[in-house]
């Protein structure tokens, strides 16, 4: 039997980029009039790998077979011009031009080969979204003036207005309301009943049962799992192969007796509109509180918040009972916090500068007399600090770009250990740090900890923040759902709490 | 079998870590390239100097007079180096010297001698740059744009000073600094000065809190934030400095010239971008030094006495300029990305 190919058939497509291995042999096949699901956590891979289809990024190795036929992707429009189209998450509209002018930018309809025919695109935008379900939306309205779900509509009908069999929707949902997502649905049944090949990303998996056919997980740049069913595989299957649990980590032994000082970190009714409400929580010395949950839940934006990087509505900070002026990162540092952001490279690091300078960063006042440095001073407290946390190459002269994530990640916690301060906040502690090093990473971590340091955890692998914390904090929605000591949670039990009445189900 | 064979290799690389040379010759050699490529401009510039014109390029006062042409640019341009590495740009350093120039070279202000000239110039283009600052830091304004302002308002205060006057300088103190009896050892007064800044410039980029500030302000302005430091003031502090050096170039301009003049300072917002990029400044912040910025205005200043003493037009001179920065860029985005 000779079945029909599939519409697409990418095999081990491996893409690099300097110092990431973003792909690494990946394989997705997609068959016409499907709703294929791609799961994975953020940094899995998924964005490169659309990038990848949509023609934006050349892969290193891999091959890429469309109906049949190996292709190669060169560019957007290469890509275009077979019928594959991508609506990305941040929609790559023009704010200043109108509705129709982006549905048909790049492909105006042409009088005599450059007279644009402003009239023929209104008129066949108009169409295009009354298809869509939206016949509202005005085509000559500017795309700057519409609501994210609009803008959303409009990227799609930008994707219908070419000769389309493959649509990539990354996170469609994401900025939309339940009716909205409502309609949503309803398009994608009528592509598929059309024929044409849906790539659905989302991180909500009641959404892919609901219209999934099949699922591809995606974790650290392999697909773990390829065409599954998306109606009748179990979600605890589902979660279970996107965080990976392939290699069990070891965590280190708790303290037996919990510390039992004065909270050196307390938070008192903490919101941010739309990103969290009401948070208590304290941590005391020597104590590691975790926040578990989902991307979307409000963790990171929590942190920030305690951090004073992003202005709460309501609520306070108090460290040793004194309360920090709120949006302020300098009054929080002074105070004895330190963070270490989620993303290392944007937020953290000086990328050109030496490790050095990058630990002493934050207390450079030490080794300074009137504004003067002390290198001699600073370089031997740098080394002491990244000694220390047995940071590799023990030379902390070397560029920091040149360190792997996790001695990345060391150099970012050394900076707080050199400014000596009481509360640290983890904010996805080993993202893109090897398997090997979490271990490591984990036992600095406890040990600091067991140094009279106070730590707030926060991560998305339920597993780490169950191994690390002695006392778990589960988030839904930017609220606490469930409070309790970690020993007594078990992985499957967080998970019914994150995910039981997410929306849309 | 591989027990015997595994003791030495740990052994050996227990000793020898292999990353530590390598990385700190790296660092060593890429520090010298640039310097060095720069310095070979300067050198090749000079010999073609001295074989157009031997008598005339390599004339002791030819050379003084070099030096004394790259003194004004060349202070301007250690402020602006420090405004690009912060991420910035201070478009307005040309008419901020206009105005310091024109303030302080009134009547009135003459009135005050040699301490009311320097006093008045040096706080116009600290005011100046005050003003650039808080637009920038408190105000939320993109520094082209601000700068860019303080530029048309800067100028037009200064036509508006001078009603298109040339305002003749009559304190004899000041004038007898540009005069030959004031040099010491063949250096003129200007040029000290130059070296002075320059000094202090190099010491406050790389030896002090202020300069680590500043390229980690330039370098990433998130993680700097994150990492405690004050992004706002240190970016006041940024204008100020470029302003303060403006101060200082407006006086010696004043020196120079014997007068203060509108149109004073004009294009000096290019010229002394232009070194600092050639010097090898990132112009997107985070990474430049002195003394490629200094090498950077001496090439520029060389090649205009060279076409000058070869009787070629300004014209080609700027062709010249225009090639060398795109040479220069070329050349370092090259070096930077083989590391």
């Amino acid at each position: 039997m000779a079945p029909e190919p599939p519409l697409l058939s990418m095999s081990g497509i491996t893409k690099s980029f300097p110092g990431v291995r973003a792909l690494d042999g990946v394989d997705l096949d997609v068959q016409a009039g499907e709703v294929h699901c791609l799961l994975g956590q953020n940094g899995a891979g998924k964005s490169t790998l659309i990038k990848v289809l949509a023609g934006a990024h050349q892969p290193d190795t891999g091959t890429i077979r469309w109906r049949g036929e190996e292709v190669t992707l060169r560019s957007p429009i290469a890509a275009m011009r077979l019928g594959i189209a991508t609506i990305y998450q941040e929609l790559d509209l023009v704010e200043h031009l109108s509705v129709a002018e982006n549905v048909y930018l790049g492909h105006e309809p042409t009088a005599a080969g450059f007279v644009v025919r402003g009239r023929t695109a209104k008129a066949s935008t108009a169409a295009l979204l009354k298809r869509l379900g939206h016949a509202e939306i005005d085509p000559a309205r500017l795309v700057g003036e519409l609501s994210a779900a609009q803008q959303q509509i409009v990227s799609m009908a930008r994707a219908l207005s070419h000769d389309v069999r493959l649509i990539v929707m990354d996170e469609p949902s994401a900025a939309l309301d339940p009716d909205e997502v409502d309609n949503l649905f309803r398009i994608v049944g009528d592509l598929t009943a059309a024929g044409v090949a849906v790539v659905y990303i989302s991180h909500r998996l009641e959404e892919i049962r609901r219209i999934g056919d099949r699922v591809t997980v995606l974790k650290d740049g392999q697909a773990v799992a390829g065409g599954l069913p998306a109606k009748s595989t179990p979600t605890r299957e589902v979660v279970a192969l996107m965080t990976g649990r392939n290699v069990e980590y070891v965590f280190p032994d708790r303290p037996v007796s919990p510390p039992s000082a004065q909270p050196v970190l307390k938070v008192q009714g903490l919101s941010r509109q739309g990103e969290f409400e009401s948070l208590d929580l304290d941590v005391r010395p020597g104590e590691i509180v975790g926040l578990a949950g989902l991307v979307g839940s409000g963790r990171s934006e929590i942190l920030e918040t305690v951090y004073g990087a992003r202005k709460p509505t309501t609520g306070q900070v108090l460290v040793d009972g004194r309360a920090l002026k709120p949006g302020s990162v300098r009054a929080a540092v002074r105070a004895g916090l330190g963070l270490a952001p989620e993303e290392r490279k944007a937020q953290a690091l000086l990328m050109l500068e030496s490790v050095t300078r990058n630990v002493s960063v934050s207390s450079m006042s030490r080794f300074s007399r009137g504004g003067w440095i002390d290198r001699g001073a600073e370089l031997g407290a740098a080394r002491a600090a990244t000694r220390e946390l047995s940071l590799r190459p023990d030379n902390p002269s070397v560029p920091v770009r040149t360190l792997s994530g996790g001695n990345q990640q060391k150099a970012v916690l050394a900076r707080w250990l050199l400014r000596g301060c009481k509360v640290l906040l983890l904010d996805e502690p080993t993202r893109g740090v090897d398997v090997g090093a979490r271990a490591e990473l984990y036992a600095v971590i406890r040990r600091l900890a067991d140094e009279g340091l106070a730590v707030l955890l926060v991560s998305s692998e339920v597993p780490e923040v169950l191994g690390l914390a002695d006392r778990v904090l589960v988030l839904r929605e930017g609220r606490v759902v469930h409070t309790a000591p970690a020993r007594e949670l078990d992985e499957h039990r967080v998970l019914d709490l994150v995910m039981e009445g997410s929306p849309a189900s | 079998m591989t027990q015997p064979v595994s003791p030495p290799l740990d052994s050996s690389t227990d000793k020898v870590p292999p990353a530590r040379p390598p990385a700190w010759r790296g660092l060593l050699i890429r520090a010298d390239v640039r310097t060095l490529s720069l310095l070979g401009v300067l050198a090749v510039l000079i010999v073609i100097g001295g074989i157009t014109k031997p008598d005339e390029f390599l004339d002791t006062r030819n050379l003084q007079l070099v030096l004394t042409q790259a003194s004004v640019i060349g202070v301007v341009t250690v402020g602006m180096t420090f405004v690009i590495v912060s991420g910035g740009i201070d478009l307005s350093v040309g008419a901020i010297v206009a105005l310091a120039s024109v303030w302080a070279t009134t009547v009135a202000t003459q009135e005050y001698g040699f301490a009311g000239i320097l006093f008045t110039a040096v706080v116009v283009g600290v005011g100046c740059g005050l003003v650039n600052g808080v637009l920038i830091a408190y105000g939320a304004m993109v520094p082209f744009i601000a700068t860019l302002a303080m530029l048309a308002s800067a100028r037009g205060l200064s036509l508006q000073i001078t009603d298109g006057r040339t305002q003749i300088v009559t304190v004899p103190s000041v004038l007898d600094l540009g005069e030959r009896d004031a040099y010491v050892l063949g250096i003129p007064p200007l040029v000290m000065v130059f070296a002075v800044v320059t000094v202090i410039g190099w010491l406050v980029l790389n030896r002090t809190t202020f300069g680590r500030r500043t390229v980690a302000v330039g370098g990433n302005p998130e993680a700097a934030r994150l990492a405690g430091i004050d992004v706002r003031r240190q970016r006041l502090y940024l204008y100020l400095l470029s302003g303060l050096c403006c101060g200082i170039a407006a006086f010696l301009l004043i020196v120079l010239a014997g007068s203060g003049q509108n149109t004073n300072g004009n294009l000096y917002e290019l010229d002394a971008i232009a070194a600092a990029i050639i010097g090898g400044t990132l112009l997107t912040g985070g990474r430049g030094t002195i003394t490629g910025s200094v090498l950077g205005v001496l090439i520029f200043t060389t090649i205009t006495n060279i076409f000058a003493l070869n009787n070629l037009q300004s014209d080609v001179q700027q062709i010249a300029k225009g090639a060398i920065i795109v040479a220069a860029v070329l050349v370092q985005r090259r070096t930077a990305s083989t590391t």
